[in-house]
């Protein structure tokens, strides 16, 4: 049975239903992202997880005690919020003990605990300041030690980065990542960030619409999408609009190239309009005698180690990164040049 | 420039005597009642009458009573409608207003009238009866002050998150308003509290009305019956009400160190 298991979870605001049909299970010790756009309905789900919000519908368990009704305080449960919620009035020693001082630990054991988390999130020496005296990422670790104090068995972690700036959002998220390893705490975390999502996960859940749209290991997210809005929102993704020409041998024209799928397409008529997918990093300049597409360069960005190009096929446009390499300057924007991708990296989106 | 700087000095000035000369003769009329040399002996007077001492000492323990109710009431009410009945603000703060609107000779006739010694809940009947009906009584009037300074003071904190950061960690309601909410905004109840107590001290129609011993009703026994004595009082009243609010001063001074990174 799965640490936390959540089923056929519902949640109606008035008359929108911003949560439909969810389900999970989640493994102890397991590092869950929920990745989704802003009214996705994953912070939703978060906080029907802490007790914030009551569901409509559906049953949330925790370590096999159903907690759907319990009010969040009895769910023994730590948070970390966005805007890192520290208590103005007290110093870092006090917030991150206030867990403790709620649960009546005595002061000895309390203190012990107190001194473990400061090490823990490499703050030794900052016990005795205000959560105004520190940084944004300080603050937010101080949060962090706060929620996991009292030793709670589920840590959630509403887009505790998104505060911050992008320096210290990569760092603290390894270091998030490192402390969770460390302590095998089950843990969630929202993010509308699919590089934090993809770095981090164990799983991913992607959501739309309140739905659960695909979970899965972050490889398989972003190499097998199951949905469009997956294999769009996760990654940078080129869709190309054609027409079926040979069903049995899986050949789709787009913009008068013959591009070979992966498999064979009967499951379309010959002549149906298909969109398909490709990956950046699928693609590269090809200046053969027969590349897989023709089309003309649009633009070029230097990004330093990277050159984003963009080719336009006509209708369509391909765009696809290239590390850089100082013997080959960048090709320049109206050339005609070819391109090549192999056809199994080509994803037909059903949808 | 310069002319611009004359007219504005002179108005100051204009204005400062306009407050000041009164005090200044009051003061120099208090000193004067030994004939013919400034004295303290009004002061003395005053200070030693039995009834002096009882009065302001009433009003003193009034005071305290209608700060610990006006917090009781305020402070949880304006928690509450700032996290779950956000759109019931401009109705409690109409209500809130009410008392400025409101003549405090028609509430305490009010009172009377609901209290009375016939009534269902006969509050007049017994001295402590009608102490708390006067305690209820201040409390309205202080409610403006109260629940405004309040107010202020809970939007400069996150009351949603803060709240949901400390039930996440197992503190339930009375646990949240006496170590979250309460100490936050400690400076904007302090505040309140000095603005209750100078209200008290000085009130007048309802302690009359109810005939209580309060201090309001003691001046003015004073005022009508003696010369120099109740100029004694008036700059003792002004001293204590100076007081109170050297010490708003004070305590939103302190309050601007926490604030300072924000």
């Amino acid at each position: 049975m799965a640490f936390l298991e959540i089923a056929n979870l519902q949640k109606d605001f008035g008359a929108v239903r911003v949560v439909k049909d969810f389900n999970l299970a989640v493994e102890p010790g397991e590092f869950v992202s929920f990745l989704g756009p802003s009214g996705c309905g994953k912070t939703t789900v978060l906080r029907m997880v802490a007790g914030f919000e009551e569901p409509t519908d559906g049953t949330i368990s925790i370590g096999g005690r159903d907690v759907t009704r319990l009010r969040p305080n009895q769910r023994n449960i730590g948070m970390v919020f966005q805007a890192y919620a520290l208590f103005p009035n007290m110093t870092v020693a006090q917030n991150i003990a206030f867990g403790l001082r709620v649960a009546r630990t005595p002061k000895a054991d309390s203190d012990a605990r107190v001194a473990e988390m400061l090490a823990l999130i490499k703050l030794p020496d900052y016990g005795d300041r205000y959560p105004y005296q520190l940084s944004g990422g300080q603050q937010q670790r101080v949060a962090l030690a706060r929620a996991l104090a009292p030793r709670p068995k589920l840590l959630l972690l509403d887009e505790p980065l998104s505060a911050l700036d992008a320096k210290v959002r990569v760092s603290l998220r390894e270091e998030i990542r490192q402390i969770q390893r460390n302590l095998g705490i089950t843990t969630i975390f929202v993010t509308h960030d699919q590089e934090e999502a993809l770095s981090m996960s164990d799983r991913i859940v992607v959501m739309y619409g309140g739905r659960a749209e695909q979970v899965g290991a972050p490889f398989d997210i972003y190499n097998k999408p199951s949905t469009r809005f997956v294999a769009s929102f996760v990654g940078t993704l080129n869709i190309l609009r054609g027409t079926v020409t040979d069903p049995a041998r899986g050949v789709v024209d787009v913009d008068g190239n013959a591009i070979q799928t992966g498999g064979e397409l009967s499951r379309f008529a010959k002549g149906a309009p298909i969109s398909l997918a490709l990956r950046p990093e699928a693609a590269a300049l090809d200046n053969g005698p027969a590349p897989m597409a023709r089309g003309k360069i649009m633009d070029v960005s230097f990004l330093g180690s990277v050159i984003r190009i963009r080719v336009n096929l006509g209708q369509n446009t391909i765009s696809f990164d290239r590390f850089n390499s100082p013997g080959s300057p960048p090709p320049a924007p109206g050339e005609p040049c070819g391109i090549a991708f192999a056809a199994k990296d080509i994803l037909v989106l059903d949808d | 420039m310069k002319t611009n700087r004359f007219w504005s000095w002179l108005f100051l000035l204009l204005g400062v005597a306009y407050f000041v000369f009164p005090l200044i003769g009051t003061f120099e009329f208090s000193l004067k009642m030994r004939r013919g040399a400034y004295s303290f002996d009004a002061y003395r007077t005053v200070l030693t009458d039995p009834q002096f001492q009882a009065t302001f000492g009433y009003s003193v323990t009034m005071a305290l009573a209608t700060i610990v109710m006006g917090v009781v009431l305020v402070v949880p009410t304006a928690y509450w409608v700032r996290l779950k009945l956000p759109s019931w603000r401009p109705v409690i703060e109409f209500i809130t207003l009410l008392p400025l609107v409101i003549p405090a000779i028609v509430v305490v006739f009010g009172y009377i009238r609901l209290y009375n010694t016939s009534s269902w809940l006969p509050l007049t009947g017994s001295a402590m009866g009608t102490n708390i009906l006067l305690m209820f009584g201040y409390t309205t009037l202080a409610l403006p002050y109260m629940y405004r300074a309040v107010d202020t003071g809970l939007r400069a904190i996150d009351v949603g998150t803060l709240t949901e950061a400390a039930q996440s960690l197992g503190a339930g309601w009375i646990t949240i308003m006496t170590r979250v909410i309460l100490p936050n905004v400690l400076v904007a109840v302090l505040s309140g509290a000095f603005l209750t107590f100078a209200i008290v001290i000085g009130e007048f129609t309802m302690a009359a009305l109810l005939n209580r011993p309060a201090f309001g009703p003691y001046l003015q026994l004073i005022g009508a019956n003696r010369a120099y004595e109740p100029a004694a009082l008036a700059v003792i009243a002004f001293g204590i009400t100076w007081l109170c609010m050297g010490l708003i001063q004070l305590v939103s001074r302190f309050s601007k160190l926490p604030n300072a990174g924000r």
